[in-house]
């Protein structure tokens, strides 16, 4: 049972808070939906909050959200254009979901939705199915440009083409599995040396004393966990105007 | 940056503000001009210190963003791979094929984003720089 406690993996899991079974699928509400739901809440809470009484010189609440808009509305500017602004919704949306996701991962008990792959390659397909249907839809086949480099002697373009395709493919993979791999890394470094703080107490006092550096460690990792949390929604927030402005602007 | 020109702003009208009492005008403006010029040699500070730390940070993002950008292409190729064996039945070729054209698509990936190489749709121009 020992065992148990100091399972790494355990906060993880996920169990059905209200098992809902239609025809034969499995749609229960469970901890993930509960926190997704409490992420959107959270979230849009704050925003609306923070900006309902908009004052010319802002409050603390306020300016955060200010900065926040600014942050994702430069971002997009820089890398998409003016015209990427169109999706500037959805960035901005992306980002506060991942970033809300991944700072509310860091309260203790609570499940850090960001951390299974399935939520982070949702998000990333929706990302590049946006790209695709906007790129057909704006530019027809001229989208398919993207795929073939200028200056390239025909024989060789079966060849590149075929690799561009794949790096594009690659890109909904990379996206998911980098925010995915960071937190559930921090998360589990985070508990494996809170662990060792448990087990090390249980032998007296030289156990105790000797606790202390995995302590150290487990706060200065937690100080780390919260600066990945950030980047890596700013990661995830910054390739999505990247690769909206491959659709944008494909061959450019 | 919205600090750029946060002060100059709110600077610019006070003294508007402040002009039709007269009086500490040149005063003010005395002020405001000592003011400017303090921030502006804390300002530089302040970024460098961000830039460094910053840095920091987005070394151990970086090793994770090639590290990832290099897998994706070998796993996408992977699975291209089998499932063309698996449709046309061409076992093994489809695999041995498109897995050597993920590794090259990995590679692209990791040159891309690490800036060396130019981006999609732009070849042949110089690319940007490092991304980050």
């Amino acid at each position: 049972m020992a065992a148990d406690k100091v399972d790494p993996i355990h906060q993880f899991q996920i169990h059905p808070i209200i098992p809902i079974h239609i025809g034969g699928l499995d749609l229960s509400f469970t901890n993930s939906g509960l926190f997704m739901v409490v992420v959107v809440v959270v979230a849009a809470g704050f925003l609306y909050l923070s900006t309902s009484n908009g004052a010319l010189i802002p409050t603390r609440l306020q300016s955060i959200s200010e900065m926040a808009y600014e942050f994702v509305a430069n971002m997009l500017r820089d890398s998409a254009g003016s015209h990427g602004m169109q999706f500037f919704p959805l960035v901005f949306s992306l980002f506060m979901f991942v970033l809300t996701a991944n700072l509310l991962g860091m309260f203790p008990y609570f499940f850090t939705v960001t951390s299974h792959i399935i939520v982070t390659a949702t998000l990333a397909i929706l990302v590049i199915g946006t790209v695709v249907v906007y790129g057909f839809y704006k530019h027809g086949m001229g989208f398919l440009n993207l795929f073939v480099p200028h200056g390239i002697p025909g024989v060789l373009l079966p060849l590149v083409v075929s690799i561009e395709v794949i790096s594009f493919l690659s890109r909904p993979i990379s996206l998911s599995v980098r925010l995915f791999a960071n937190m559930l890394a921090g998360h589990i470094t985070l508990k494996v040396f809170s662990g060792f703080v448990i087990s090390l107490s249980a032998f007296g006092v030289v156990g105790v004393a000797g606790a202390v550096l995995p302590l150290a460690m487990a706060v200065a990792l937690t100080a780390l966990e919260f600066l990945v949390a950030f980047l890596q929604a700013y990661v995830f927030a910054v390739l999505t105007c990247m690769y909206l402005n491959d659709a944008l602007h494909p061959g450019h | 940056m919205a600090g750029d020109f946060g002060p100059g702003e709110t600077g610019k009208s006070g003294s508007g503000r402040d002009a039709g009492t007269g009086g500490g005008d040149e005063d003010l403006e005395r002020r405001r001009r000592e003011l400017e010029a303090s921030l502006a040699t804390r300002l530089p500070e302040r970024t460098e210190g961000q830039d460094s730390k910053a840095e920091g940070a987005t070394g151990y993002g970086q090793a994770f963003k090639l590290s990832s950008e290099f897998i994706a292409g070998i796993a996408v190729g992977l699975g291209i791979g089998w499932l063309v064996d698996r449709l046309a039945g061409t076992s093994p070729w489809g695999l041995i094929v498109f897995l050597l054209l993920g590794f090259g698509a990995g590679i692209l990936n990791v040159l891309r984003s690490a800036g060396l190489v130019a981006e999609f749709g732009q070849g042949g121009r110089r690319p940007r720089g490092p991304q980050k």
